[in-house]
């Protein structure tokens, strides 16, 4: 009989930010027992039969619900799935009200994503649900995050001590904020890299270096993670052209084979090609992309397990 | 708290290799038999037995640990302390075709045993499942599931403990049986 059990420090899985050390790790543990169940002929275990989740997305995303939706369903749970553009939003609904009609329907956990920053904090304020962030607003991503970290940790076996560049549009991306957090918290060090107008102007109160020259960034990480120009979220235009960033900020092959070390290439996806990053070296074997996504799936399911686990 | 050994030195011994003499008469040569222990206690089981019998078979065994955290049925009901954590599951073959022996140290309530029965079927369409337990708490069974291969009976209370000691861990193997005093 199993007889360790733990569990984590917050209700909600709202942003890095409310998560301790040992929570982080954690949930890394349990997604590597996870990844294992993934691997078996049939990978689905009864853990959450008994628990309703809905996955309520009010701006588009792909992997990121896909692989929500297979890790709910490979944990057995009974799931719905709402899309902001065929629903009653439209006609008017408030976030509160769409949320407890929702829950009405007896739904215990709601996986959202809202373009608006703290949607997901307001709404585990009024509702009485368990809430995880699957991205909100230019804030956080938790989960991304997290199975980051669980990439880096499987490629390198530790997080601690490593380089991480996180390189790109730093201002318009939850993903860099819910890294950055991520990364430290496990004893990593980060820098940012990215032109001055995509670069926040206190972000160095965070305690990460800045550095507006690619090269450099390259030679100092181990990891580089790329992050796409988020141009629905660019009002004004931030560089002169995609083609000048391209150049100044592009990941290709000549750059990579002129480091003298070898390093590991991430990212969050979705993927412009020939803009930060090339074909050649996003297919090649220093890119873990594809890994990141198999283990996203892994991870959500550690965070889903541990947080039904707190249900009475 | 007083704590009574039930076995332990060479009756111990003998008692392991009894059990792989009553396996070997069932299974031949293992050539279609897989030992499975279950996690955490189980495996020490296993690897004891799976030592013991490739000693006498001078042949190696298909063997593995099996955790069966994800298929419990008390999950979320152990109080406050949160979810049940795992430990990791070893095995690197299909168990499609195959006879299993599901392996652990005591068997008390079943449930145990119960979702080692639904975890194992991730892993193919067993030909037959086996049940060997070294200690068989009578009497206190919440699920009909009974062994195929019993190390030793005993008859206790619910508020006993049954506690197996192995060599690899603990320095010593024995069975002792804790009663708390009131």
């Amino acid at each position: 009989m199993s007889s360790t059990a733990e569990q984590l420090s917050t209700r909600h899985l709202l942003g890095i930010k409310d998560l301790n050390e040992s929570d982080i790790q954690l949930i890394l543990n349990t997604a590597s027992n996870f990844k294992e169940v993934l691997n078996r002929p049939i990978k689905k275990v009864p853990s959450l039969r008994d628990i309703t989740i809905a996955n309520v997305f009010f701006e588009n995303s792909t992997r990121t619900r896909l692989s929500f939706e297979l890790a709910e369903k490979r944990l057995s749970a009974d799931i719905v799935n709402f899309a902001a553009s065929s629903s009653s939003v439209s006609k008017g609904e408030t976030l509160i009200d769409t949320v407890n009609n929702i829950l009405a329907m007896k739904v215990d956990m709601i996986v959202m994503r809202h373009p608006y920053a703290g949607a997901g904090v307001f709404l585990s304020k009024h509702v009485n649900a368990q809430i995880v962030n699957a991205g909100d607003g230019a804030h956080e991503h938790p989960t991304q995050a997290l199975l980051d970290s669980f990439s880096i940790r499987e490629r390198f076996g530790d997080v601690a001590g490593r380089k991480v560049a996180i390189i790109g549009d730093i201002t318009h991306s939850r993903v860099a904020l819910s890294n950055i957090l991520c990364l430290q918290k496990q004893g990593a060090e980060v820098m940012v890299c990215g032109p001055t107008t995509l670069i926040p102007k206190y972000i160095t109160s965070l305690g990460v270096k800045v550095e507006h020259d690619l090269m450099k960034a390259l030679n100092w990480c181990d990891v580089a993670n790329m992050l796409r120009i988020q141009l629905e979220r660019q009002d004004i235009a931030y560089f002169p052209s995609l083609r000048e960033y391209s150049m100044l900020y592009g990941l290709n092959k000549t750059l990579l084979d002129s480091l003298d070390k070898e390093i590991t290439i991430m990212h969050p996806g979705p993927i412009n090609r020939g803009v930060e990053i090339t074909s050649d070296v996003a297919d090649s074997a220093h890119s873990i992309i594809l890994d990141q996504v198999e283990n996203g799936v892994a991870v959500r399911m550690a965070v889903l397990y541990l947080l039904a686990g707190q249900r009475g | 708290m007083k704590q009574s050994i039930l076995l332990d030195g060479p009756k111990f011994q003998i008692t392991i290799q009894r059990l792989c003499r009553q396996l070997i008469e069932n299974h031949g040569d293992f050539s279609n038999t897989v030992i499975i222990g279950i996690q955490p206690r189980g495996t020490f089981l296993a690897r004891c037995i799976v030592k013991e019998l490739e000693k006498m078979l001078g042949t190696s065994i298909l063997s593995g640990d099996l955790d069966i955290t994800f298929y419990r049925d008390d999950f979320r009901r152990k109080g406050n302390d949160g979810p049940i954590l795992a430990n990791s599951t070893n095995i690197n073959f299909i168990v499609e075709g195959k006879k299993v022996i599901l392996m652990d140290d005591v068997l008390w309530t079943g449930r145990t045993i119960r979702s080692a029965m639904d975890a194992i079927q991730a892993f193919g369409r067993a030909e037959r499942i086996e049940l060997l337990v070294l200690v068989d708490r009578r009497f206190s069974r919440q699920i009909p599931i009974q062994p195929d291969y019993i190390g030793i009976q005993v008859d206790s209370i619910d508020s006993q403990k049954v506690i197996v000691n192995w060599q690899e861990s603990d320095n010593q193997d024995s069975i002792i049986l804790v009663t708390e005093k009131k």
